[in-house]
């Protein structure tokens, strides 16, 4: 298929107590597959979802958060944070998993896959996309 | 126009899913093309045929399915959602051993990858529900 549109998934929700956050990654990596420009967002609670070192056992669900390492192998490097959404949560990058990708034409150098980014560069972004889904 | 259409919440609870319908209607009576309409989270129970709402009240299911059977629309239930959730058609139903199917007329499974390609092949996907 010669379309190519730029999709974003924009993530709002924490990452436990409701689903948004697992079934949003199941979009994600089958729309990988579809060679088409993805992005990533994560606002709001949707931050908490690349938090390090998650735990999920005291709940009994499926702590799927090592899946975020494995976008980079599904050519997915854009990743957004939006900085305003961390600062009222206290946080920082650190408290992030790492999240990286290699660069093709770099020489496969591994790169950071997280960009912070203020909530108007955010805007930008958004208002450049073609397909948006908000989970 | 060609629409896209991604419903993600139940049917009764909230009103999303009928806005939905009414939406894909009025889109279809005025010539616009409905690409697709995609079921994902909660959104894939609209497609139970099991559901008996009082005599009464609207019949989400069976107002999409006469919609479908009517403009020969297209309507997919994500497999993964729908499992999880007990939304089954015979052949799932087979497969995972349950003795019953419940897959409304006009409903069919398929994966997320129907979601994607209609984002691509739509003006405007349209999401109808959190």
């Amino acid at each position: 298929m010669a379309v190519i549109k730029k999709f974003l998934y924009v993530n709002r929700k924490a990452p436990h107590g409701s689903i948004f956050a697992l079934e949003s990654l199941e979009v994600v990596l089958i729309g990988a597959a579809f060679d088409q420009e993805v992005a990533l967002a994560f606002i709001d609670d949707g931050v908490y979802q690349l938090m390090r070192n998650q735990d999920t056992s005291g709940i009994g669900t499926k702590n799927f958060s090592a899946t975020y390492k494995a976008l980079g192998d599904y050519d997915i490097s854009k990743i957004y944070v939006e900085k305003e959404s961390l600062d009222l949560r206290g946080l920082s990058k650190d408290n992030l998993m790492p999240l990286t990708w290699e660069d093709e034409d770099d020489d496969w150098a591994e790169k950071d896959s997280i960009q912070v980014v203020s909530s108007t560069e955010l805007a930008e972004i958004i208002d450049n996309q073609d397909v948006i889904f908000n989970f | 126009m060609k629409f896209g259409i991604m419903v993600s919440a139940g049917p009764y609870t909230h009103q999303a899913s009928d806005t939905a319908y009414h939406f894909t209607e009025a889109a279809l009576k005025n010539g616009h093309e409905i690409v697709r309409v995609f079921f994902y989270h909660d959104g894939v129970n609209n497609g139970t045929s099991l559901g008996v709402p009082p005599q009464d009240d609207r019949n989400i299911t069976t107002r999409w399915s006469a919609l479908a059977e009517k403009y020969d629309l297209d309507m997919v239930l994500c497999v993964a959602a729908a499992q999880r959730r007990g939304l089954l058609d015979e052949d799932e139903a087979k497969r995972a051993g349950k003795d019953v199917s419940n897959m409304a007329a006009g409903f069919n499974i398929s994966g997320l990858g129907q979601l994607i390609d209609a984002g691509i092949q739509a003006d405007r996907l349209l999401v109808f529900g959190d």
